[in-house]
């Protein structure tokens, strides 16, 4: 198990080439009636987190030893799902019955019918705190293994996100990394979301959620104590 | 509570307990123990319960516990989404039943807890009638990966029964109609029914619901029953358990309207009628009816 390697391995799986094929199979997916800036706004972190940063296996979706990845907002999940497939997750031609009845690509994801989906997520502002449950028992069965939740911008409108960001700050949780995408979908203006979970106890980076190598050193990187965050903005 | 659960978190490792505030000063000892286990979140009951939820995520169980509003209402959706969709196992163990802090107001009671609660897919409910059944029902059902409820109540019967999780007990029998008094009711219905010719079962599960039970005691298909909480919660339940049957159906518990006035438990129930000569009234004025 590493970072990034599918099972399937093969050239058109992991890098540049294998994020055009994530593109092409979410674009196929959701095609003109679906289409859903929520998705495109996560693709590219998405990708670079199981592409560089994650460690899964594919055929051991529920191993104790990989890292975990929450999809808070549970919106645009064909991102997720293009990404799933191509890492070897599920056949990527599932992809073709997303949100139908006989597929198993829903609007919002469901853990209990899609291979790799942690967290059945869909109503906003679930998600993070169910992930501060994950990395606290983590934390009790004494595994260094990493979580990270993807929230959004407009989901942060939502009280039950600043509880948890409260309560996350307050913990020693090193290895829970939260990443906030900007897509300036929030009703209200958010302000310097950094700034604002830094003095909860978080440590906060803003970074450009296109640019993967840059979003690569972001994710990478914890602090010995504080949990993470790390705002992805998109423009 | 605090007994039940500190104990099972001293022999089963995968007893995880997610507090908000309320009664984290009964777990200091355990915590002290079992600093890992324990978890007092503060004031956020949504993120009690979907942190919870990401424990059972992990193969943990979780136990959570609040004031009936901040355990039930609150975080319905979570309990709704994070649990019952998700199809995870968890308790859910409340305190301050229907008016148990009534100078508090209605911000503080909880009698509509078990009607909402019912709707939930999956949900399992449990209303122990004293402490001691508390802790038989909870360390049987605890662990059977269903997300479940338990209603405790200020209000309690006398005595301990031999309980057990999912069925009805047979109390006595009766032949002009069949009363269920559930959990915390036992006592005053006992005193209600003296004298009259009903059957009397008792109830500590509402869901699963031993319809079975009621179907073989409830020959008159004329059914009373007596609830701590909004009355007519049951009712569905009843009819379901006694289909395709005709029966007639009284539900005596909590009116649904708002409790305006503030008061000691005792004082509401004399207000609404939740006392033994309340009940026994309506009991015979139902039996009267049908004849």
């Amino acid at each position: 198990m590493s970072a990034g390697r599918a099972i399937v391995a093969g050239d058109d799986t992991r890098g540049r080439t294998g994020f055009e094929r994530v593109r092409a199979l979410m674009e196929m997916a959701a095609g003109d009636e679906k289409h859903d800036p929520s998705a495109h706004s996560t693709l590219d972190i998405v990708w670079v987190l199981y592409d560089r940063i994650l460690r899964f296996d594919p055929t051991e979706p529920r191993s104790e030893s990989r890292d975990r990845f929450i999809l808070s907002k549970g919106h645009g999940p064909v991102a997720l799902y293009a990404v799933l497939a191509t890492k070897g997750f599920f056949p990527a031609d599932e992809l073709e019955r997303f949100m139908t009845w006989p597929g198993i690509l829903g609007g919002h994801p469901a853990r209990d019918r899609v291979p790799g989906i942690e967290a059945s997520t869909g109503s906003l502002g679930h998600g993070f705190s169910m992930a501060i449950g994950v990395a606290l028992a983590l934390k009790a069965k004494d595994s260094d293994r990493r979580v990270f939740v993807l929230i959004g911008d407009g989901e942060s409108n939502e009280g039950s996100v600043w509880e948890a960001a409260l309560l996350a700050g307050s913990l020693e949780l090193p290895h829970m990394t939260c990443i906030l995408v900007n897509n300036r979908s929030s009703t209200r203006p958010l302000g310097d979301m950094a700034a604002k979970f830094t003095s909860f106890g978080w440590v906060a980076r803003d970074v450009d959620g296109r640019d993967h190598d840059a979003l690569e050193t972001a994710l990478r990187q914890t602090d010995a104590r504080r949990p993470s965050l790390v705002v992805a903005h998109i423009s | 509570m605090a007994a039940t659960v500190s104990d099972l978190l001293d022999i089963d490792p995968r007893v995880f307990v997610v507090l908000a505030d309320i009664s984290a000063s009964y777990f200091h000892r355990a915590s002290a123990r079992h600093p890992d286990r324990i978890i007092n979140v503060g004031i956020m009951e949504q993120t009690m319960i979907s942190l919870a939820a990401g424990v059972a995520l992990e193969g943990f169980i979780p136990v959570c516990h609040s004031i009936v509003p901040f355990l039930v209402e609150r975080p319905f959706e979570q309990l709704k989404d994070d649990f019952c969709y998700q199809g995870l196992g968890g308790n859910f163990v409340s305190i301050g039943a229907s008016y148990d802090y009534g100078t508090d107001g209605m911000t503080h009671y909880g009698p509509g807890d078990v009607a909402i609660l019912a709707t939930l897919p999956g949900m399992q409910i449990v209303v122990p009638g004293t402490a001691g059944e508390f802790d038989t029902l909870f360390r049987e059902a605890y662990t059977n990966g269903s997300p479940t409820y338990f209603r405790t109540s200020a209000h309690q019967n006398a005595n301990d029964r031999a309980v057990s999780f999912g069925h009805l007990e047979l109390v006595r029998s009766g032949s002009r109609a069949t009363v269920v008094a559930i959990g915390p009711m036992l006592d005053r219905t006992l005193s209600a029914i003296d004298g009259l010719d009903v059957a009397l079962l008792y109830a500590t599960t509402l869901a699963p619901f031993d319809g079975q039970t009621l179907r073989a005691a409830a020959a008159a298909r004329s059914v009373i029953v007596v609830e701590p909480f909004y009355e007519g919660t049951m009712v569905a339940e009843i009819v379901r358990a006694l289909a395709p049957d005709p029966v007639r159906v009284e539900a005596i518990g909590v009116p649904r309207r708002v409790l305006s006035r503030y008061g000691t438990p005792e004082q509401h129930d004399a207000d609404i009628g939740l006392t033994p000569a309340g009940i026994r009234q309506r009991i015979e004025r139902f039996l009267d009816s049908g004849r």
